[in-house]
């Protein structure tokens, strides 16, 4: 029954409006008014705006908190990062000198085709008729000159363990038996080389004395293209290092 | 009739003038939002029952956002601002659940 009672109220109130309404509808308009402003004030983009001191202060310190935290952070992966490079660089220092002994030794030990400034000296003998020891001696006067690559007749390459000996109509440089003209390529310096081969009572002139005839060519691009392969020692071993 | 057309005329007002609340009243202003809320939903009751007068609501409405703006401006001074506007609004939503909850009642006898 109080639902009716209720209701014909309302619709009372609705159809005939009594002179309280006014002080109402002007309150509610009021209220209206600034519920509209807080939902604005609230939705905002200034989210700082309509705290209180604390609650700035806690922001604020929460702030700090994560601003220390991220800054630990960053000084560790800062850290991280630097013994990275570091490594790196080591590694990269390392793997450079490695990189550059191994041409250096592949140099030496016949294993790489080396080209560079040098001299061409072609040696004619009759009868290929050439001293073993007047060959070794002007081989040893161009590593005295600062030879870095010997080739001979472009067949053999002359390193540490090449051998020569004689042999009938030649001359046996590592078992290979090699007839006049005997080209040499040498990489080095061209004018130490050349000095070296044709100082007085040199190699130029030995051969002179044996009745050959030696001629000098310097290039600015010899090529040493024959290699060796490398055998490893079987007898000798490594000693401690100093 | 005349208070939902008051109602409306208020929200429109605010939507369209944009007032800017003075950065000191900010805070309170949720608060007297909620308590006049409350004062809104006594009056409907108490219209309801019967019983409803102008004068008692105008008195009820401005002295419960006195009061909450109060309030909250004591915690504030006492440094305790934050959790004292937590406590009169949960006083105040009880109020209100329990106001429409009568207004649910009268209107649809459940």
């Amino acid at each position: 029954m109080s639902e009716d009672v209720a209701r014909g109220r309302l619709l009372r109130a609705m159809v005939h409006p009594g002179r309280g309404q006014v002080v109402v509808a002007v309150l509610l308009a009021v209220l209206g008014a600034a519920a509209v402003t807080q939902v604005r004030i609230a939705g905002s983009d200034d989210d700082y705006a309509g705290l209180r001191q604390a609650d700035l202060i806690q922001a604020l310190n929460g702030l700090q908190a994560a601003s220390r935290r991220t800054e630990q952070d960053i000084a560790d992966l800062e850290a991280t990062r630097d013994s990275l490079k570091d490594s790196n660089d080591k590694t990269a220092a390392a793997l450079n000198q490695a990189q550059t002994q191994l041409t250096t030794m592949g140099i030496l030990a016949g294993t790489l085709a080396a080209h560079g400034p040098g001299l061409r000296i072609t040696v004619t003998v009759p009868d290929s008729h050439l001293s073993v020891n007047l060959l070794l001696d002007g081989i040893e006067e161009m590593r005295d000159a600062g030879a870095e690559a010997i080739e001979f007749n472009d067949s053999v390459r002359v390193v540490a363990q090449t051998s020569f000996e004689a042999a009938t109509g030649g001359i046996d440089v590592d078992g290979r038996v090699l007839k006049s003209p005997f080209t040499i390529d040498v990489i080095g310096d061209p004018d130490s080389l050349t000095t070296a081969m044709k100082f007085p009572g040199g190699f130029v002139d030995d051969v002179a004395l044996d009745e050959g005839h030696v001629s000098i060519k310097q290039s600015q691009d010899v090529e040493v293209n024959v290699l060796r392969k490398v055998v490893p020692p079987k007898y000798a071993e490594p000693g401690q290092p100093d | 009739m005349i208070a939902v057309i008051g109602l409306l005329l208020g929200v429109g007002l605010g939507l369209f003038l944009k007032p800017d609340v003075p950065i000191g009243l900010e805070p309170y202003l949720p608060i007297a939002v909620v308590a006049a809320l409350d004062a809104v939903f006594g009056a409907a009751r108490a219209f309801l029952d019967g019983i409803f007068d102008d004068r008692v609501f105008v008195v009820s409405f401005v002295s419960n956002v006195f009061i909450a703006a109060l309030i909250v401006f004591l915690g504030d001074k006492l440094g305790v601002g934050a959790q004292l506007s937590t406590g009169v609004i949960v006083v105040l939503g009880i109020r209100i659940f329990s106001n429409v909850a009568a207004i649910r009642r009268h209107l649809f006898h459940a």
